[in-house]
């Protein structure tokens, strides 16, 4: 190697760790790949309209489905969507805005310790808290333990966002006289949004398809429930309900199951990008003069 | 608590001031006949331990232009900045001393910011539209503190816009955002903004210093037509700016005031050897 000039050296390092680069990534790409084809091949089969407007069937019965796993989830999430954005937004604005503050500095860190908390622990804290006071398990219980889940996302995105607004823009808007609600109402938050709702989505991908936590928080059922204060069906609990099952029919339906999921996903995953990319585009270049 | 007069009667007056109290323009060597706005006594300022500032008093004269000129770090972004009081954004930043407006000493405690910086207006050196359409960036200071029928808005935020001679490129786009304009249109979009809601004193940061040549010509040349209805204090690196766009100059130097004048002695003839150095390029 000593032999080559220093230039062919610097441009032969160059291309080695570009290629190094190109096979770790290829390499992720491909098992996402092939994770994404396998439970497509598995359940593709199970998805039919059947399976997703029917209420499940013992084994042996065709035609089941898992409609109320598919109504649960929207509800449970819905309900845990209701409770973590606005706690998070304002929490991750209050943040943003007062980071020099100790109290401040405190709760971000706190945030960051709770984003790593098991979700299986956050699920028996839901469950000591409101599944044993009422003596039965409730949706509500598991939109509370999704929420838990979902509030630090959505904090660090809020305070991420507004802390990238560059300060001209709140100076600017300080120098008006503009007291300090009228300029994070109107001008952080809004500056703010695309980010702000790249977080909220990135949340709801998150919890979509935990399952720990709703084994003892919203219990599962086999039947229509649509009130949050009763047990409720909630599609990953089914899959896992269907997966360890001796049924090969029920596997069947658990890689249907799977493939919602992972479908479900996919399309907040792909909303989260295209909502940067959209923000990014309300910014248009005019020229020069 | 003392309170800062909103001066109402200013906002009552149509733009181009009534005409008691526009004055012809002075010849140099008449200034003590032209009323001081803002006096400026004592100041000094700290970053944390570093001090930025020291003992800086002069007067901002109304109806003129006030140029601040020095190197990099000499202190004249932060004095200007003392104005406004926009540092209290900031913890650990801190001003000392005295400045009277219109007798009252605006960095006194238990003022009311918001009013402070109503009637002292800013544009920085970066263009900074919010992101809402251009009619509701120039609105936005006028909805803060006035509430008006739909129409005299509309009409205040035309002349605030003609004013800054921008009507005539976006009268067709008012409800497009304010960030589709360009660099040199943008700044004069903040400067719209900031004279809508009719401020008495005007300090200008560095206001050209990020645009091309051509926008940075227009941006004089409004400051030339604003001069007869605000006090301006204008921040440059650009000295020739400085010599062609003012009637008083401030040279400073490693935060001290080295000497003030009008600026056609200060150019011509300088009193300081270090304010002739400067300007004849010696350091910079």
């Amino acid at each position: 190697m000593s032999a080559l000039p220093i230039a062919q050296q610097r441009k032969l390092t160059s291309v080695l760790w570009t290629v190094i680069c190109g096979v770790f990534a290829t390499g992720v790409a491909i098992v996402l790949l092939l994770i994404m084809g396998y439970i497509i091949r598995e359940g593709y089969s199970a998805i039919s309209l059947s399976f997703l407007t029917r209420l499940p069937r013992p084994t042996g019965i065709s035609g089941g489905g898992v409609a109320n796993g598919i109504v649960g989830t929207l509800i449970i999430v819905g309900i845990a969507a209701l409770m973590a954005f606005p706690v998070g937004v304002l929490v991750g604005t209050y943040l943003a805005v007062y980071s020099h503050k100790r109290v401040a500095q405190l709760l971000s860190f706190v945030a960051d310790a709770l984003a790593g908390v098991p979700s299986i622990a956050v699920g028996i804290y839901a469950y000591t808290l409101l599944v044993e006071p009422f003596r039965h398990f409730s949706a509500f219980s598991a939109s509370f333990a999704f929420a838990v889940l979902m509030v630090p996302l959505v904090i660090r995105a809020t305070e991420g966002a507004i802390a990238l607004v560059p300060r001209e823009l709140r100076e600017a808007a300080t120098a008006l006289g503009a007291p300090e609600s009228r300029v994070v109402l109107k001008i952080l938050l809004v500056a703010a949004r695309p980010g702000i709702i790249t977080g909220l989505l990135l949340s709801l991908a998150r919890v979509t398809g935990e399952t720990a936590p709703l084994l003892f928080t919203a219990f599962g059922s086999q039947y229509w429930e649509l009130s949050p204060g009763q047990p409720m069906a909630e599609l990953s609990l089914q899959i896992f309900t269907y997966a360890i099952s001796p049924y090969a029919d029920w596997h069947a339906q658990a890689w249907g199951g799977a493939l919602l999921l992972i479908v479900a996903v996919f399309v907040l995953s792909v909303l989260a990008r295209l909502s940067i990319l959209l923000g990014r585009d309300g910014r248009g270049d005019g020229g020069t003069v | 608590m003392p309170g800062m007069k909103l001066s109402l009667n200013r906002v009552a007056e149509p733009i181009g001031g009534s005409p008691a109290q526009s004055r012809p323009l002075q010849s140099p060597g008449a200034a003590a006949d032209i009323p001081v706005k803002a006096e400026i006594r004592n100041v000094g300022f700290h970053y944390g331990k570093f001090q930025a500032l020291k003992n800086i008093s002069l007067p901002l004269r109304d109806r003129r232009v006030t140029a601040f000129i020095g190197p990099s770090g000499c202190g004249k972004s932060t004095l200007l900045r003392v104005l406004n009081r926009i540092y209290e954004l900031y913890p650990g930043q801190t001003a000392s001393g005295e400045v009277f407006v219109d007798g009252e000493n605006i960095l006194a405690p238990g003022l009311d910011l918001n009013i402070v910086r109503a009637k002292i207006g800013m544009v920085f050196q970066k263009p900074t539209p919010f992101p809402m359409s251009i009619y509701d960036n120039v609105a936005f200071g006028i909805r803060l503190y006035e509430k008006l029928p739909k129409s005299e808005l509309a009409g205040r935020v035309e002349s605030a816009l003609r004013r800054a001679a921008l009507w005539a490129e976006v009268k067709d786009k008012l409800y497009q955002s304010g960030l589709s304009l360009s660099g040199g249109q943008q700044q004069r979009l903040c400067i719209a903004r900031a004279i809508a809601v009719r401020p008495e004193v005007l300090l200008l940061d560095e206001p050209a210093s990020a645009l091309d040549p051509i926008s940075t010509q227009r941006i004089e040349e409004l400051i030339a037509e604003l001069k007869p209805d605000y006090c301006i204090a204008i921040v440059t690196h650009n000295m020739q700016q400085a010599a062609r766009c003012s009637d008083y100059t401030a040279f400073m130097y490693l935060g001290e005031l080295v000497e003030f004048d009008e600026t056609e002695r200060m150019f011509t003839h300088p009193r300081e050897k270090r304010t002739e150095d400067y300007i004849t390029g010696r350091f910079g």
